[in-house]
C-alpha cells in the first residue's frame, strides 16, 4: 500500500468513526443551547442500536434506522420527563438513564437472543454511490461512496447552524438556554422548548446507535454503545456548541482513534492510549480558554422554574 | 433522629421500584417471586455470601458513595469518581510495586497516602477551572474519566506492566501492601473498616465541625456564603473538591490492595457512576450511605445469583438501580429541586 493508500484508509477509517459521535454531538448541541446537558445520552444511543436492530430485523435497515432513531427519542424523553417537566436534577437524571439503559436493553436483548446472545446477522444499509463525485480519485470512494448517515451528518451542521443562529426558532432556543426567565418573560414557552430539544437530542443519538448496528457492524451486543454518549458530550465542547465546530471536532475524535491502526499497520512505536486521550485534552482546553473563547450556554444544566 | 424520619422517602422509593421491577420482570415472561428469591439467597443467603459477597462488593461503593457526596454537599457536582478512582488505584500501585522491600506498616501508611494524594490530584485541573475560571466541573470531571482510563491504559501496557510481559497489567503487589483480612475465614478485607471509619468522621465533621458547616453552607447557598464575609466560599470548595478527589482515590487503591492485588484496565466496571446512585440512596447523609452501599453491593452480589439459580439477566440489576434514582427524583420532589438548585452552578459556566 502506497502513502496514498494509507491516506485514503485512514480517511475511511476517521470518518466511520466520526459518524456515529457527530449524529449524537449534533443532537446534544441543540440540547444543550437550550440549557439541557443531557449525559443519559449514552442510553439513546444503546436504545437506537437494539431499537435499530430489531426494527432493521423485522423491516429491512431503513425502517431499522428510523425504529432506532424513535427508540432514542424514546429514552430521551424519560429524560426530559424527569430533568424538564419534573425540575429534576439533570445529572442525576442522565445517569439514571444510562445506567438502566444500559441493563434493560441487555435485559430485552438476552430475553430475546439467550443468555448467550448468539450473533445476530442483521443486513446493512448499502452506501449510496454519489455519480461523477465518487470518481474522483482517491477521495471519491471516502468521501462519495457512503452510508446515508454520513451524508446526514455532513448536511445537518450547516442547516443546524442556520436553524439555531438565522431564524427566529434558533434565536428562542436559545435565549431559553441562556436566560430562561427572560425568555419567558418574551413569551418563548420554555418547558416545551427544552422537551423538544432534548427530544431532538435523543432521536439524533438514537440514529448514532442504530448506524453502529446498520451500517458499521450489521450486528448488536451489549454495551455496544461503549461511551460514545459521553464522548458526544466531550464533542459538544471542542465543537464550541456550534454545529459546524461540532462536526470538525467528531472528526478530530475520530481521526485520532483511526490513527492508532494506521499507526500499527505502520509498525510505528507510539503509546496509543496517549493518543486516544489527546481530543479529550485538547476539549479540556477549550474549556480553559486556550482556542479562544469557549462558553457553555449560561443556564446550562439549571432547571427552570427555579 | 433525622436520620430515620428521612428515611420514610427512600423507603417509598424502594417500594415503588420492587413494585415496577417485579412488573417488568412479569412482562419479560420471569418470575418476579423467584427473581428476587434467587437474588435475596445471593445476597444473604448465608454469612458468607454475605460477608465474602456483599460486603465486598460494597466496599468500593462505599468509599465512591462518600466521596461523591463529600462533594455535592458542597454543591460541587464531581462526576468524576470513576478518573479519580484509576488515578488513585494507579499511584498506590505504582509506589508498592517499586518498594517491594519496605515493610507492611510502612508500605500500608504511604500506599494509603499516595492513593489518596493521587486522586486528589486527579480532582485538581477541575478544581482549578472551576475556582479560578469558572468552568463547571461537569463537564470537566467527565472529560478528566476518559484522560483516567487511557492514562490506566498506557500504564499497564508500558511503564508499569508485569514483569512477564504476557498480559495488561500490573505485577502483583507486595504481600506487605495487601489489605488484610477483617473478618477471618471470608474474603472481607479491613478496606470495608476504612470505608465505615470515613463515614463516621464525615458525618462528624459535617454535623460537629465549623468547617462541615461552612461546607453546608457554601452548598446550600454560595450567594449567602460569599455575602455573609465570614469564610471565602471558594476554599470550602476547593478543599471539599480535593477531599471527594481524595476518597475515590483510596477507593481504588484499597480494590486492589484487598481485592485483585494487580492494577488492570477496566478494574472498575463503573463505580464511579453508580456512586451517585449510592450517595443519593443514602440522601448524601454518610451514615445512611453505608446502609445504601450495602444495599448496591447486595444487588450486585445477587444479581449473578439471580442470573444463574433463576435464569433472570443480570442485565436485570442494573436497570433496577435506575428505576431506583428515578423513583427517588419522583417521590422526593424536595431533593430532586435541591440539588438541582446547587446544580445551577454544577454545569453553567462562568457567573
Amino acid at each position: 500500500m502506497g502513502d496514498a493508500g494509507i491516506f485514503a484508509s485512514f480517511l475511511a477509517a476517521a470518518t466511520t468513526l466520526a459518524v456515529p459521535l457527530a449524529l449524537a454531538a449534533l443532537g446534544e448541541t441543540v440540547t444543550e443551547r437550550a440549557g439541557v446537558i443531557n449525559i443519559g445520552l449514552e442510553g439513546s444511543v444503546i436504545w437506537g442500536a437494539l431499537g435499530g436492530a430489531l426494527a432493521g430485523l423485522a423491516a429491512g435497515p431503513y425502517a431499522g434506522l428510523a425504529g432506532g432513531a424513535m427508540a432514542g427519542a424514546a429514552a430521551a424523553l424519560v429524560f426530559g420527563a424527569f430533568a424538564v417537566c419534573l425540575n429534576a436534577n439533570q445529572i442525576i437524571a442522565g445517569a439514571a438513564v444510562t445506567i438502566g439503559s444500559l441493563g434493560f436493553t441487555g435485559a430485552v436483548f438476552q430475553s430475546r437472543f439467550g443468555a448467550t446472545g448468539l450473533a445476530l446477522e442483521l443486513e446493512t444499509v448499502s452506501p449510496w454511490r454519489l455519480p461523477l463525485l465518487s470518481d474522483i480519485p482517491l477521495l471519491g470512494p471516502v468521501l462519495f461512496n457512503r452510508a446515508p448517515t454520513f451524508y446526514a451528518a455532513c448536511l445537518l451542521a450547516p442547516v443546524l447552524w442556520w436553524l439555531l443562529f438565522r431564524t427566529k426558532q434558533g434565536l428562542a432556543l436559545r435565549a431559553v438556554g441562556e436566560d430562561p426567565d427572560a425568555a419567558h418573560a418574551a413569551g418563548v414557552r420554555v418547558v416545551r422548548t427544552r422537551m423538544l430539544a432534548v427530544l431532538f437530542g435523543g432521536f439524533m443519538a438514537g440514529l448514532a446507535g442504530a448506524h453502529l448496528c446498520l451500517v458499521h457492524t450489521g450486528t448488536f451486543s451489549e454495551n455496544m454503545s461503549a461511551g460514545k454518549g459521553f464522548i458526544a458530550v466531550a464533542v459538544v465542547v471542542l465543537g464550541r456548541w456550534n454545529p459546524p465546530g461540532v462536526l470538525a471536532a467528531a472528526g478530530f475524535f475520530g481521526a485520532a482513534e483511526a490513527l492508532q491502526f494506521v499507526l500499527q499497520a505502520a509498525d510505528a512505536d507510539l503509546p496509543y492510549p496517549l493518543l486516544l486521550a489527546l481530543p479529550y485534552v485538547l476539549s479540556l482546553a477549550a474549556l480553559a480558554g486556550w482556542f479562544g473563547r469557549s462558553r457553555a450556554p449560561a443556564a446550562l444544566a439549571a432547571p427552570w422554574p427555579r | 433522629m433525622r436520620l430515620l424520619r428521612s428515611a420514610g422517602q427512600p423507603a417509598l422509593a424502594f417500594a415503588v421500584t420492587l413494585a415496577v421491577a417485579a412488573a417488568l420482570l412479569a412482562l419479560g415472561g420471569h418470575s418476579p417471586a423467584d427473581a428476587f428469591g434467587a437474588l435475596a439467597r445471593g445476597a444473604f443467603g448465608s454469612w458468607n455470601r454475605f460477608v465474602s459477597f456483599t460486603l465486598v462488593q460494597a466496599t468500593p461503593l462505599l468509599l465512591t458513595g462518600l466521596a461523591v457526596a463529600w462533594a455535592f454537599r458542597a454543591g460541587v457536582w464531581n462526576i468524576g469518581a470513576e478518573g479519580q478512582l484509576h488515578a488513585g488505584a494507579l499511584a498506590g500501585v505504582a509506589l508498592a510495586v517499586s518498594w517491594p522491600e519496605a515493610s507492611a506498616p510502612v508500605l500500608l501508611t504511604t500506599t494509603f497516602v499516595a492513593a489518596a494524594a493521587g486522586g486528589a490530584a486527579w480532582a485538581l485541573v477541575p478544581v482549578a477551572m472551576k475556582t479560578r475560571l469558572g468552568v463547571g466541573e461537569v463537564i470537566t470531571t467527565l472529560l478528566m474519566n476518559f484522560v483516567a482510563l487511557f492514562l490506566a491504559q498506557f500504564l499497564v501496557q508500558g511503564p508499569l506492566r508485569e514483569s512477564r510481559g504476557v498480559f495488561n497489567m500490573t505485577d502483583e503487589i507486595p504481600a506487605a501492601a495487601q489489605l488484610p483480612s477483617l473478618v477471618p475465614g471470608t474474603r472481607l478485607h479491613v478496606g470495608f473498616l476504612v470505608g465505615v471509619v470515613i463515614a463516621g468522621g464525615l458525618w462528624l465533621y459535617l454535623s460537629r465541625a465549623p468547617g462541615g458547616f461552612r461546607l453546608q453552607v457554601a452548598g446550600a447557598s454560595p450567594r449567602a456564603a460569599a455575602a455573609s464575609g465570614r469564610f471565602d466560599p471558594t476554599r470550602v470548595v476547593r478543599r471539599a473538591f480535593l477531599a471527594s478527589g481524595a476518597v475515590a482515590g483510596l477507593a481504588g487503591w484499597i480494590q486492589v490492595a484487598g481485592v485483585t492485588g494487580r492494577m488492570y484496565e477496566g478494574l472498575s466496571p463503573g463505580w464511579g457512576y453508580t456512586a451517585i446512585a449510592v450517595a443519593l440512596l443514602g440522601r448524601l447523609h454518610p451514615g445512611a450511605i453505608v446502609i445504601s452501599a450495602v444495599a448496591f453491593g447486595a444487588l450486585g452480589a445477587g444479581g449473578g445469583a439471580m442470573q444463574r439459580d433463576a435464569g433472570v439477566p443480570e442485565a436485570w440489576v442494573r436497570g433496577t438501580e435506575a428505576l431506583l434514582i428515578l423513583a427517588l427524583l419522583a417521590v422526593d420532589r424536595g431533593f430532586g429541586a435541591a440539588a438541582a438548585r446547587s446544580g445551577r452552578r454544577g454545569a453553567g459556566a462562568r457567573g
